[in-house]
């Protein structure tokens, strides 16, 4: 490094990872994984939100798991939260179904209506 | 882009975690995650101490924020099976009040401690090998800082201001000190980082330099750039092998990236540093027999003056500081003598790491700001007494006095406590209930000084076989009439005309002992003991050593 404008740049690239750790993103997606959602394809869901999300260069966001939620014939089972907003569930959420909610619900803000659970 | 991993498990390798598995738990949990194909999911990062010495091997989860303690290789097919993979936390394995990013609205005293942290503020949250994430919380800004805006003096000015005292156990104003140093002239001067840590009871040095290498390195190069030494040495134990490790990848890191080496940042400032390692002698912990180890000799302290500011490593102008010390300097130029000087107290602002341990429900580390009392500590950090009542506390090591219920009020900083004649010490607290015996504890103590005493000079040496004995007979009750009396009269000797602190520390555990519970050492006497041979006084055992 050769001066301080280069360790700047370093620093808010580092800080990056860091406030994904911390847990104060704005948007939070739980991905239901009980033996019900994994059977239904839930890890496929998981895999396929962090490919989009990263497609999507969006860094502020959370994918957290969460076991079954009682609702096992709709798995796989995901929850959007979004700061200040209501939660949104989704049901049968596969790869393809991710690409629709990370592109519309969480890129352009509309909800996906015909995906939605409750 | 690559999928940036969803989750975190921050798992807390430090000197008291390592020796119970931390390092194999660590290995087995990312190759578990491997195995179920969670590697690009859940990242494994090994990260300084929680703070927390009872828990086991500890890991945090983030961003989560679920912390699990007593992990063992065991247990981990099962966690990252529920975790992970099912996205059920496993209840009984989680430390209930332990959140590594507590909410400031609803967490309690202890669990705050973060928001007020200087030193420690990256411990547990960063991994300590990785300078990026170091650099994410403004690691080495100060010393950008320093190097564009400031000149040395406003460098020295600024510690001056801030109050900083040192924390090594003397609390001698560390801009003052630095300003001897940086007064003199000479082809090259040094600073060294005293991580001789070797008081007994005493690990928070250590649990700094593997939470956080970078402040430690970032304080030092900032005392360089302030006194215009251009080389730095880290004196370390050697049985701190975690420490050396982590030290030695952090410099290696930091020369890579050019923020130790020639021109650091484009300025006109050249500085690096060596690790040096100590042979294990409580002695080489004073700084002039720290300063002649380094230099390859048998580690004994040298007449003073000339002090190392004149004439230290090499003959060469030398500042030492202790690892805490340093570690707060960063704090101070990023931030501002005045920000550091709102916390805590007046006379010695700013805030003191702790490792507190005894008869407590919760030992570890903390940092607290020096205004905070000894109650203050027992009851909102260390959970209060387990099992027991409160019957004293040691201050700062073994070398430290002994606090009474009476003293539980009294601030935790050398102005508050030099009132009532106490002073404050190297940062342990040892706190004791009933069950443990004064005399008991005064022989416990006696009996590591005269191990480690060098032999240098007589009142050191004879003086502490003499206390050893002296106070393995008040112990087991058969004390001679005028035992307590010579033992003050000794300590008291010994404290005046020894040669260095060492020699003059027992004086401190022996007085406050004294002080508080005199009846009690009393009571080690037998009153029909006949003494066999003429009292040693400190006079006799001079006069005996010619």
């Amino acid at each position: 490094m050769k001066n301080l404008d280069e360790l700047r740049k370093l620093r808010d690239e580092a800080r990056q990872v860091l406030d994904q750790r911390g847990g104060k993103q704005r948007v939070r997606v739980t991905v239901c994984m009980g033996t019900c959602g994994i059977a239904a394809g839930a890890r496929d869901t998981m895999r396929a939100f962090m490919d989009e999300l990263a497609a999507a260069g969006l860094g502020d966001v959370a994918v957290t798991a969460a076991g079954c939620a009682g609702f096992c014939e709709k798995e796989p089972l995901v929850e959007i939260e979004i700061k200040d907003e209501k939660p949104v569930r989704y049901g049968h959420v596969d790869p393809a179904a991710v690409r629709r909610i990370v592109r519309e619900h969480l890129v352009q803000g509309k909800i996906v209506s015909d995906l939605m659970f409750a | 882009m690559k999928a940036k991993p969803r989750a975190y498990v921050m798992v807390s390798v430090d000197a008291n975690t390592v020796v119970i598995g931390a390092r194999e738990v660590k290995n087995r949990l990312a190759a578990e995650i491997g195995l179920r194909g969670l590697g690009d999911e859940v990242r494994v990062v090994e990260t300084g101490s929680f703070g927390s010495v009872s828990a086991g091997v500890v890991a945090a989860v983030m961003p989560d924020g679920i912390v699990y303690g007593h992990l063992t290789v065991g247990s981990i097919a099962r966690l990252v099976e529920e975790h992970f993979v099912k996205g059920r936390p496993v209840r009984e394995w989680i430390l209930p009040g332990e959140h590594p990013l507590p909410d400031p609205e609803t967490a309690d005293a202890r669990q705050l401690q973060h928001f007020g942290r200087i030193v420690l503020d990256n411990c547990g949250r960063i991994d300590p090998d990785s300078i990026d994430e170091s650099i994410a919380n403004d690691g080495y800004f100060a010393l950008g800082k320093a190097l564009t805006e400031m000149t040395p003096a406003a460098v020295i000015d600024g510690v001056k201001a801030s109050c900083l005292r040192g924390r090594g156990g003397a609390g001698f104003p560390t801009g003052l000190k630095w300003s001897f140093c940086a007064k003199e002239v000479a082809d090259i001067k040094y600073v060294i980082c005293n991580a001789d840590e070797g008081e007994p009871g005493t690990f928070k040095d250590r649990l700094i330099m593997e939470g956080d290498p970078h402040k430690v390195i970032e304080g030092m190069a900032l005392c360089g750039y302030a006194i215009g030494a251009t080389q730095g040495y880290i004196y370390i134990r050697g049985e701190y092998r975690l420490s050396i490790e982590r030290m030695r990848a952090a410099i290696d890191a930091a020369r890579r990236h050019g923020l130790l080496g020639r021109k650091i940042l484009g300025s006109g400032f050249d500085f690096d540093i060596d690790i040096k390692i100590g042979a294990g002698a409580y002695v080489c912990g004073e700084e002039t027999a720290l300063i002649e180890s380094m230099e390859g000799k048998r580690g004994l302290p040298r007449v003073k003056p000339p002090f190392p500011a004149q004439k230290g490593f090499r003959g060469k102008p030398t500042n030492v500081n202790n690892v805490e010390t340093l570690a707060s300097v960063p704090f101070i130029i990023h931030h501002g003598a005045e920000a550091f000087r709102a916390i805590g107290a007046a006379g010695m602002p700013g805030t003191k790491v702790y490792t507190i341990l005894g008869h407590i429900a919760r030992p570890g580390l903390i940092e607290v700001p020096t205004s905070v009392t000894l109650r203050d500590v027992l009851e909102d950090y260390a959970g209060g007494m387990r099992p027991g009542a409160f019957k004293m506390a040691q201050l700062g090591g073994t070398a430290g006095e002994i606090l009474a219920p009476e003293m539980l009020d009294v601030p935790l900083n050398a102005d508050a406590l030099a009132k009532t004649g106490h002073t404050l010490g190297s940062g342990a607290i040892l706190f004791m209930n009933e069950s443990v015996g004064v005399c008991d504890f005064l022989h416990a103590c006696i009996k590591f000084f005269a191990h480690e005493s060098c032999g240098n000079c007589n009142p050191c040496r004879n003086g502490m076989a003499v206390l050893l004995e002296l106070t393995a007979r008040l112990k087991a009750g058969k004390g001679y009439p005028g035992d307590v009396e010579l033992m003050e009269e000794l300590v008291m000797g010994m404290k005046s005309i020894a040669f260095c602190p060492l020699g003059q520390s027992p004086a401190a555990p022996v007085l406050s002992a004294l002080r508080y519970f005199r009846s009690e050492v009393r009571a080690g006497i037998d009153p029909d003991a006949i003494r066999p041979n003429p009292e040693h006084t400190l006079r006799t055992l001079l006069q005996l050593a010619g």
